[in-house]
């Protein structure tokens, strides 16, 4: 971590020095947040709160989606960039994978996977090639990929053949841990290595700093920016394999605004949008921290403390989110002042 | 690959950017110049080829489908000329859209109907306008990145629209009341054969040009968007124009919202509005209004707009499913950009 190796940004390794603690305070601040929120659970609901139904089922393995398009999305942040298609990627690759079950579990989770994966060499090929917004590219490719999935499911929900084992994916168990929980599990680790300790972690921060200067400095941008979002569409795919293989179909219609939920999840965690700076772990903290929100008012609606209608769900994620950004810039701005 | 695209850019294209008031119109004419022949070709390929197109029937279909995105692309395209983005858009327009029934509904506990029918304008305009600034707060005074400031009443507005009618949907038909009719107007009514709604879109798109072009307002909006560090050392107020192009946002969302329901004369707080964030962004982009700001059209916005809706309209015509038809459309907006960049370079 401590060498951002970017020769002649000597002046920016200073600045990226102060950013990096500023990143662990917020990296605390939702940590902390976290920590009182289990706290607080263990304390008020007792034994079912710390169920192994409760954490693997009901928390952990309702969140792998998020968990696993949020940490493509770190890469793509990291780099200055944003992924607004793996919302309808996740879901093309999840009707893809659904009409590909009847040839059993691996051909759909590869079709899947490579069906996200050419989403985003797409999604990188324009963005690296021609110098367009990634904004507007993965907009575009929004747009795409939720009507190729209308295409390929002809408008309809497709079923999994249940008889090839494709569901298997969400009943098998390695001990405790739900297959889909383990699988992110391994992949965030590997995430964790890849940003930390790998070559190409350290161009993704560089190029997030500062992109011209990483291009003078040799660095592959393009290379580079076209790996990050082939990543970020994979995972994508992935998730779109444990969703199918979960809700045991592929809709169309489905993950609406599940690119959003990641973007917030990677900054309540504490990666700035800016780019440069960021790290894999805040990011799993910040999915655990929205998904554990829920469980809380799911718990709390369980003692009968409040009548929640269902619609009081879009209000708290907003509340939550500006309670939890509002913090966290304070945090920055005091730590900008005193450093 | 020859252009740097990063956040913090500002300094090479800046400066000359700031000086660069005086030829706004011609550089706008030849950025809209490409999208103005996509939209020609688009229209004499449905003359040639769909039938009934030049009927008022189509002509009123297609200008109904456009009106309300092209409010919103409008105070988009003034949002993105800061640098900005507004993804609040559609809850906005959710919330005005289920605040005007419950002024309409009971209009006589406020003793004279139009009093009630006042209200029904009036207060969701207000009540946007205001979460339009509570966006630009967010940006400028906590110093949020607007895509997260905006992000917060994406969710939450959403929220607030379900949470005022208990998720359920508001009829205005049956009542038979001609303050019903009235409010009606607005999405239905026509003068001298044009919807309504279609002269509210216009005046916002011819207002909206002058402003941009003609008033401090419009030079302080770019400049912000050019470069925000030398707009404040020349003397722009960057952060209240912040605020006022979040303001503006709003409102043009809340007057979208309101027309929305008046066609629809019901409100649904869970349809009204969604994905009006992208198609609105969409327009702006395909118009020529770079997303990184200091630039903008207006015109190109419309024109934009427009070209999504004929393009989609000519699809859906020629029997061309949904899906396609949004495969189309998105590439259709990748190869707009490209274009722009490419003349742009």
């Amino acid at each position: 971590m401590a060498s951002v190796a970017v020769p002649s940004l000597a002046h920016d390794s200073q600045m990226s020095s102060r950013a990096r603690v500023v990143s662990a305070i917020q990296r605390q601040g939702a940590f902390i947040a976290l920590a009182a929120l289990i706290i607080f659970g263990v304390v008020r609901y007792g034994p079912s709160f710390y169920s192994v139904y409760n954490i693997f089922d009901a928390f952990l393995n309702n969140n792998t989606y998020y968990a696993l398009i949020a940490l493509g999305m770190t890469f793509v942040i990291i780099t200055g960039g944003i992924d607004l298609s793996v919302g309808s990627v996740a879901v093309l690759a999840a009707v893809a994978a659904a009409r590909l079950s009847v040839y059993g579990f691996g051909p759909a989770l590869a079709g899947a996977v490579l069906i996200g994966l050419v989403a985003g060499l797409i999604n990188g090929g324009l963005i690296a090639r021609f110098g367009l917004q990634p904004f507007v590219v993965t907009l575009a490719m929004l747009l795409a990929a939720r009507g190729a999935a209308l295409t390929l499911s002809g408008n309809a929900p497709v079923m999994v053949d249940f008889a090839q084992g494709f569901t298997q994916l969400g009943t098998m168990r390695v001990g405790p841990l739900p297959m889909p929980v383990l699988i992110t599990a391994v992949l965030y680790l590997l995430g964790v290595l890849l940003l930390n300790r790998t070559r190409f972690g350290r161009h993704v921060l560089a190029i997030g700093g500062n992109e011209e200067g990483a291009r003078l400095a040799g660095i592959p941008v393009g290379r580079t920016l076209v790996a990050v979002y082939s990543m970020s569409g994979a995972l994508a795919g992935l998730a779109g394999v444990f969703l199918a293989a979960l809700s045991f179909s592929g809709s169309p219609t489905g993950a609406i605004g599940w690119e959003l939920s990641a973007i917030a999840a990677v900054v309540v965690g504490g990666t700035l949008l800016t780019g440069g700076v960021g790290s894999v772990g805040s990011t799993l903290v910040g999915v655990l921290l929205l998904g554990l929100i829920f469980v809380t008012l799911n718990f709390e609606r369980g003692q009968g403390t409040f009548q929640l209608n269902p619609f009081w769900e879009n209000f708290i994620r907003g509340a939550f989110l500006l309670i939890v950004v509002v913090f966290q810039s304070r945090l920055a701005r005091r730590l900008d002042v005193s450093g | 690959m020859s252009e740097p695209v990063i956040p913090a850019v500002g300094e090479q294209a800046g400066p000359s950017r700031l000086l660069d008031f005086s030829t706004p119109r011609l550089s706008d004419f030849l950025r809209t110049y490409s999208s103005l022949v996509a939209l020609a070709a688009l229209v004499i390929f449905n003359i040639v080829f769909t039938p009934n197109f030049l009927s008022v029937g189509t002509f009123n279909a297609n200008m109904t489908q456009v009106a309300t995105i092209v409010i919103v692309a409008v105070g988009m395209t003034f949002v993105i000329a800061t640098g900005g983005i507004d993804l609040s858009v559609g809850s906005l327009m959710a919330i005005a859209g289920v605040l005007a029934p419950m002024f309409l509904l009971d209009a006589q506990q406020f003793g004279a109907p139009a009093v009630g029918l006042a209200l029904a304008i009036v207060v969701p305009l207000i009540a946007t306008t205001v979460l339009g600034a509570f966006n630009g707060t967010l940006v400028t005074v906590v110093g949020l990145q607007p895509i997260i400031a905006t992000l917060v009443l994406y969710l939450g507005g959403r929220g607030i629209a379900q949470l005022l009618v208990s998720g359920e949907l508001r009829e205005l038909r049956n009542l038979g009341s001609p303050l019903i009719w009235t409010f009606e107007f607005i999405g239905l009514g026509q003068v001298f054969g044009i919807r309504f709604q279609i002269i509210i879109m216009l005046v916002v798109v011819v207002v909206a040009m002058w402003v941009l072009r003609a008033t401090t307002f419009g030079r302080y909006v770019l400049a912000t968007g050019g470069n925000p560090a030398a707009a404040r050392l020349a003397g722009v107020p960057v952060n209240q124009v912040k605020m006022a192009v979040y303001c503006i946002s709003g409102f043009l969302a809340g007057l979208a919202g309101l027309v929305v329901v008046a066609i629809n004369r019901s409100s649904d707080p869970h349809r009204v509005g969604e994905y009006m964030e992208l198609d609105a962004i969409a327009a702006v982009a395909v118009g020529g209004t770079p997303l990184m700001g200091g630039r903008a059209t207006i015109l190109g916005t419309f024109i934009g707009a427009m070209i999504i809706q004929f393009l989609r309209f000519t699809l859906i015509a020629h029997n061309i499913p949904d899906g396609i038809t949004r495969i189309v459309i998105a590439g259709a907006i990748v190869v707009a950009v490209l274009a722009q960049r490419q003349r742009s370079s």
